[in-house]
Parts: C-alpha cells; sequence; structure tokens
C-alpha cells in the first residue's frame, strides 16, 4: 500500500493522478481461508482488519454480496458517542469511541472524525432525571459527559427553539463534548485499504447462499461464485442477520425493521453540532457539504425492503421543525431506508454460537456505525481466540437464555 | 404507507393500527415445565424471514381488535387479512 501524504498529492498532482494505485485489489476468491468474514459493511471490514494487525491472521476473505459500503454502512446519519448508561454497552462503545479517534492516522484514510459534541435533549422532568443519572453513569465510567441548562443550549445553538411555549419545552440537556460524526463511506473504504494492505482478500458481488457444516463445526460456505472453504466464518451483516442465521439452523432474538433517514439540500453553515431528543424523536446534524442529516425512527413492521412509511417520516420532520422552527422552509433532497437488526434489549450480540467456529455479530439496531471500530475490534478478538474479549464477554447469545439482559432500550432512552 | 383490511372494518390506512409481531407464538399451556432454553425461544427468538410472513396487527384506531395478516417483508405486498380464531388458512 503506497502511503497517502501530502507529498504524494503533490507528486500524483504533477503526473496528473494518472499513478494513483488502487486502494485495493478485486483477487478471485482461493479454495479455502482461515477466516471467511460474511459482510462488506463496516463492522465486517474492520473485522478483517483487527484479524490481521491484532492477531496475525493472514489467509482472510470479506464476502461482500454487493459492494463494500453499500448497507446500513453508507445509510446511516454518522453519529458517534459513547454515552451509554450501563457499564458494559458504555464500555464497549467508548472503546469504539477511543478508536475513533487515532483512526484517520491508523489507516492513514481520511474519516472525517469530527468532534463536534452531541445534545442529548430532555423535555420532562422524568426525561432530566434519567439524564443527571445517564451523565453521573457515564462520569464514573471515565467518560466525558455533562448537564447542560437551556441558555448553555441556546448559547451553543442559536437556532434552536428552547421558549417555554413549545409543546415538548427543552428543559436541558446531556453533552458528550467527545461524540461528533465521521464519514461513512470513508470508515468502508479506509478499513477496506487498510485490510487489502495486510492481504486480506475483498471480494464483492459474492453472496453466501448457506453455511456448510460437518457434525456440529463449520467448514465453509456456499456462494454465487462457488464454494469456499474456512476455518472459522464470522457472519456480521446486520439486517440480514437471520437470514443467514437460518442456513445454519439457528434461532437469533433479531426483527429486522426499516429505518430512515434524509437529507436537505445544502445550505451554509448553520449547525455545528448534533443534536438528538429521544421524546420527540428525531436527531440532526449538518454535513460538511452542508447538507442537514436527519434520522427518524424505525418503523414498527419487520421488513426487508429499505424502505419504510411515510407518517414516520412525517414523524421526524414533525420534531426537528418543533425544534428548530427555522428549518420548516429547508427543502429535502433524498430520503432512503436502511435494514437494521433489532435486538430485544436494544444491545448487540457478539458471540461464539452452538456451531462450532461459526460467530455472530448482529443486533446492532439503530445504532452500529459509532461502534464499527470497537465492534471489529471485539468480534476479531472473539473469531482468533475463539472466546470474548471481557469487553464483549457480556454481549453473548447466551444472555437471552440465563436473563441478563442489558436493558438500553427503557433505561437509558438512547434512539442512536 | 400500507392499506390494511381490517377484518371488519375494511382496508384502512396504517396510521390506524398498532403491529404485534411474529403471529401463532403461543403462550406455553405448562408454564411450570418450561427450563430455560424453551423460555427464551417463548419470549425471544423470532424467525423473522426474508419474504411471506405472517404477523399480528391490532385496529387500536378502530374497532380495537387484534387478526392477522400475511405479508411479504421484502416486497410489503399483503396477501391477505385473517380472524384469529379460524386461523391464515381462508385466504
Amino acid at each position: 500500500m503506497k502511503k497517502y501524504s501530502a507529498f504524494s498529492l503533490l507528486r500524483n498532482a504533477i503526473s496528473y493522478n494518472r499513478s494513483w494505485q488502487k486502494a485495493w485489489r478485486s483477487p478471485d476468491p482461493k479454495r479455502k481461508y482461515d477466516v471467511i468474514i460474511v459482510g462488506g459493511g463496516g463492522h465486517g471490514l474492520a473485522t478483517a482488519y483487527y484479524l490481521a494487525k491484532e492477531h496475525g491472521v493472514r489467509n482472510i476473505a470479506v464476502l461482500e454480496k454487493g459492494w463494500i459500503g453499500g448497507g446500513n454502512t453508507g445509510r446511516n446519519t454518522t453519529i458517534v458517542r459513547s454515552n451509554y448508561l450501563w457499564t458494559e454497552a458504555a464500555l464497549l462503545y467508548e472503546k469504539s469511541l477511543k478508536l475513533w479517534e487515532g483512526l484517520s492516522q491508523e489507516l492513514n484514510y481520511n474519516v472525517m472524525f469530527s468532534q463536534r459534541g452531541v445534545y442529548n435533549l430532555g423535555h420532562s422532568l422524568q426525561d432530566m432525571r434519567d439524564i443527571e443519572r445517564r451523565v453521573s453513569a457515564n462520569r464514573l465510567n471515565g467518560i466525558d459527559a455533562v448537564v447542560v441548562s437551556p441558555e448553555q443550549i441556546k448559547a451553543a445553538i442559536p437556532l434552536i427553539n428552547t421558549s417555554a411555549n413549545t409543546r415538548y419545552p427543552i428543559l436541558g440537556a446531556s453533552l458528550q463534548a467527545r461524540g461528533g460524526v465521521a464519514r461513512h463511506d470513508a470508515v468502508a473504504w479506509g478499513f477496506a485499504r487498510a485490510a487489502d494492505a495486510y492481504g486480506v482478500d475483498i471480494i464483492q458481488q459474492c453472496e453466501v447462499t448457506g453455511i456448510n457444516r460437518d457434525g456440529g463445526r463449520i467448514t465453509g460456505v456456499e456462494t454465487t461464485r462457488g464454494a469456499i472453504e474456512a476455518d472459522k466464518v464470522g457472519v456480521v451483516v446486520a439486517g440480514n442477520a437471520s437470514v443467514l442465521a437460518s442456513m445454519a439452523e439457528l434461532r437469533l432474538p433479531i426483527e429486522s425493521h426499516p429505518l430512515q433517514a434524509f437529507v436537505s439540500e445544502p445550505m451554509k453553515p448553520v449547525l455545528d453540532t448534533v443534536v438528538m431528543s429521544n421524546a420527540v424523536h428525531g436527531y440532526i446534524s449538518q454535513s460538511d457539504k452542508g447538507e442537514l442529516v436527519i434520522g427518524a425512527g424505525i418503523d414498527a413492521y419487520n421488513g426487508y425492503g429499505q424502505r419504510g412509511s411515510f407518517q414516520t417520516i412525517e414523524h421526524a420532520m414533525a420534531a426537528i421543525i418543533e425544534l428548530f422552527p427555522m428549518f420548516s422552509r429547508v427543502r429535502m433532497l433524498r430520503m432512503w431506508g436502511g435494514i437494521v437488526d433489532v435486538c430485544p434489549d436494544a444491545c448487540p450480540i457478539i458471540s461464539k454460537t452452538p456451531v462450532d467456529g461459526l460467530y455472530f455479530n448482529c443486533g446492532w439496531g439503530t445504532g452500529g456505525f459509532k461502534a464499527t471500530p470497537g465492534s471489529g475490534w471485539a468480534f476479531a478478538h472473539t473469531i482468533a481466540q475463539d472466546r470474548p474479549h471481557e469487553l464483549n464477554a457480556a454481549f453473548d447469545l447466551q444472555r437471552f437464555t440465563s436473563g441478563a439482559l442489558i436493558d438500553e432500550h427503557g433505561a437509558a432512552g438512547v434512539a442512536h | 404507507m400500507f392499506l390494511i383490511k381490517c377484518p371488519w372494518c375494511g382496508e384502512r390506512a396504517e396510521t390506524e393500527f398498532s403491529y404485534g409481531g411474529e403471529a401463532g407464538i403461543n403462550r406455553p399451556l405448562d408454564p411450570c415445565a418450561l427450563g430455560d432454553a424453551e423460555w427464551a425461544d417463548y419470549l425471544f427468538m423470532r424467525k423473522n424471514p426474508k419474504g411471506a410472513h405472517k404477523e399480528l396487527w391490532n385496529h387500536s384506531q378502530g374497532c380495537r381488535r387484534w387478526f392477522g395478516v400475511a405479508r411479504d417483508t421484502l416486497s410489503y405486498e399483503i396477501a391477505f387479512s385473517y380472524e384469529l380464531q379460524s386461523g391464515p388458512e381462508e385466504a
């Protein structure tokens, strides 16, 4: 891999940009790999990268049915934060946030990680009690968090409507200053390029159609490009987790839902932070291009169609206009949906399975993007060592049998 | 937005309904006989198929009755609605 630098930019400019190296190869699949990662999104590519870098595994393939980063990695609203209530979740997301902080340098790829702060608004006395509790829990876990007043919010975000004369008045917020946004495509491309440099085969347009086993032990996968043998298979396919699980006759506590987002026409900079509200259910930031990036909630029904219902968009838009009345005149440019895999406790599964050598990383629901590096890091450890790291031990599939759920859903009120 | 046919009120907009998840998950008849694995299966494990799906809907802004809907989770096409007492056989 040729290093990107100011010098390489200059050298390639002089040669009319004709000699840039391809960011990654497109090899044909080999007959056999040590580890196959199913799913070429951010999480899968990060898993392959950390497997190669941290655990010295060299013979790795990433199989992607479409193109890398074309699923939820390229469809989310790019918010990164780690202010989760429960210790298990907080430490996992904080590990991820720490990796984010050095990611551009580590990958030699600008992922445009911008720590512009994340505000989670409270609109009722109970919201504020929950925010105080969550902020206190975060600080005990060594995660930066403060409670801010409506006056402080108004000073930081002049456009926001903090008047008491609204249906859901803003009573305060939690602020995680280290949170922010990153460029989602660049995350996939950066991990792909860095993994490829370690010799990882990234095979696109290769859909897994079957999981081959021999007496409770994984032997490989069937794909649209033929059978490929493997000692270990890690599945990290977001919304399609249940489809892959059924190929190995496993049952997962997962339901797939459409989650929608949309962006506005580009505008001059108006919002230099991230604002989220669970009570009115909308979240918004402004991209470097100037578009407002707005996320909705999930549609209640199961769906794989990468689109949702109109009233869900309307609901999110009403919430945003409640917070920022000025945005009522902004025109929306594009909208889309992604398929999220939601667990009953809104926490992921990074786990071994009853099949030897088969591992699942799923259930990230609506908030997987922020975890991309941490998820890959923990999943790589789980696959390489055949046991979870202490950071993801609590996120075992067995917790649904033992009852040791990590109840982020209700308690933290964290949407995404 | 879906147009859902309530067996009692006819076709109505999706906003009048609440979703109830996978149909046909029956409460265990003898709960004391169940082990942890069976409880986990009953409470949490779901088929979540890509394609044909039988699911529960409640006409919460209408007659407030539960019924079943056969819907494709990929195309979102609704095949038919059915009363839970008579089962999904009648199309």
